[in-house]
């Protein structure tokens, strides 16, 4: 069984249904101890970047997830939480699980960068397995994570180079949301719960 | 690159789909779940329920209908039609929508376009607007599906419900709408050069042709379409195959 982070930010139904849909078991996870017995993390969250660590501080799963061994996905913000720091609203610190650093996209005409945009792999990892080339995911978001290209598993181009998926080690993040990404973001979901699986 | 969008649209009354389809491979072509299943089955990139159902008791159908879409199609869900309040607005988002579409609403009250992006965030919201040429060649606003003139100048609303905090432009001609002759190009293209965010084109198509002139001509980010789909005049992968020919990005 894994465990979906609700801290408060965003809604957590599309992701309950997808995991709901390819049979995953999975339950809330609101305090460190919600996590204990579990085989893996998902971080969703829409919103700002400081009113998210807030509130991961507040309930002290920021700690547990910077020592956290197991697979952790981050989704969307859940996804910029994961790098060190973010520029939304000041600098704010964030978990830095993965180097590298969330900024405003530059310069795209129109922000959010918002719809359907195919991903470039630049290295295969569990979650990308099975995935057919130039799949298509879908993207809402206004800042982008810019990490070292041996972090950078997947990226689009939307008049720039957008971080699509990062990975070290266990812990992966997608800016794009897979629970909203049809057939290619549920092969990505299945591969995330068989990752904790095969770990546990 | 950005993909265009092709949303097909579903009008739903008192749970049931309107305008009758032609999906003969549907056991129940009224089931808006059914409906919604078969258009994320031919490509759809979003699925719009504009509900029409006339009595606000009969509202809380939508909401079942979104939630049972949404155990199933894994594609961004709108909903619009008869949404007036911020409470309306969070019953349909907790239902498992992904964005609601205001109308009326929205030109009685423009505090709510701030008051649900401030609280659920702007991508969540959409704003509809109607709109008709008017005998000097400017646009006005038109609400009430499309039977009472506000007199409202529409570039200027459209452009100050993105400063309060749409996320999203859903534009219909209603001069357009019904006649199958194809979207209004010359003020879908306004609003998109005008506007920072997405326009979705509506109101007019009735060929594969039309669909490629709304993103060519019209610059629209997404192109939305009713009775064409419900009629099984096109399909959604028809018309994403032309599209991809005529060398538009496409999913």
């Amino acid at each position: 069984m894994i465990g979906v982070i609700d801290y408060g930010l965003g809604n957590m139904f599309s992701l309950a249904n997808a995991l709901n849909y390819i049979k995953a078991e999975f339950r809330t996870v609101a305090t460190p101890e919600d996590s204990l017995g579990l085989s893996g993390l998902i971080l969703p969250g829409v919103g700002a970047f400081p009113e998210g660590m807030r509130k991961l501080a507040l309930s002290g799963i920021d700690t547990l997830l910077k020592q956290y061994k197991k697979p952790i996905l981050g989704i969307c913000l859940g996804m910029q939480l994961l790098f060190e720091e973010s520029e939304e609203f000041g600098l704010t610190d964030g978990l830095s699980l993965i180097p590298g650093r969330v900024i405003k996209i530059q310069n795209a005409p129109k922000i959010p960068h918002m719809g359907w945009n195919e991903l470039t792999i630049n290295f295969p990892t569990t979650l990308t397995g099975k995935l057919p080339d130039k799949s298509q995911v879908y993207f809402v978001h206004s800042y982008k994570a810019v990490t070292d290209q041996q972090y950078l598993a997947a990226s689009s181009d939307y008049y720039e180079d957008i971080t699509a998926i990062a990975c070290r080690g266990n812990v992966y993040g997608t800016q794009f949301h897979p629970e909203k990404s049809g057939d290619a973001g549920i092969i990505m979901l299945k591969n995330f719960i068989q990752l904790c699986e095969v770990q546990q | 690159m950005l993909s265009k969008r092709i949303i097909p649209c579903l009008d739903v009354k008192d749970g049931r789909v309107v305008k009758g389809t032609n999906f003969v491979n549907l056991l129940d072509a009224g089931d808006p779940v059914e409906c919604a299943k078969e258009y994320n089955r031919q490509g759809a990139d979003e699925i719009v329920f504009l509900d029409i159902t006339a009595t606000h008791e009969q509202r809380k159908t939508i909401c079942d209908i979104v939630a049972k879409t949404a155990e199933q199609v894994f594609v961004p869900l709108t909903v619009g039609g008869g949404i007036s309040t911020l409470e309306d607005i969070r019953r349909i988002l907790r239902s498992g929508a992904d964005k609601v579409s205001l109308n009326s609403a929205a030109v009685k009250n423009p505090r709510l376009i701030a008051e649900g992006a401030d609280s659920f965030g702007n991508q969540c919201i959409v704003l509809a607007a109607d709109v008709k040429r008017m005998p000097d060649g400017r646009y006005n606003i038109f609400v009430s599906g499309g039977r009472i003139d506000t007199g409202i100048e529409a570039l200027g609303w459209i452009r100050e419900a993105e400063r309060l905090g749409a996320g999203e432009i859903l534009l219909t001609s209603m001069d357009a709408d019904g006649t199958k002759q194809g979207f209004d190009l010359e003020i879908t293209r306004a609003v998109a050069e005008m506007c920072s965010i997405p326009v979705i084109a509506s109101g007019g198509c009735g060929s594969l042709k039309h669909f490629h002139e709304v993103f060519e001509k019209g610059k629209a980010d997404a192109a939305l379409a009713a009775s064409l789909f419900h009629y099984g005049i096109l399909k959604v992968q028809e018309v994403k195959a032309y599209l991809r020919q005529n060398n538009i990005p496409v999913r």
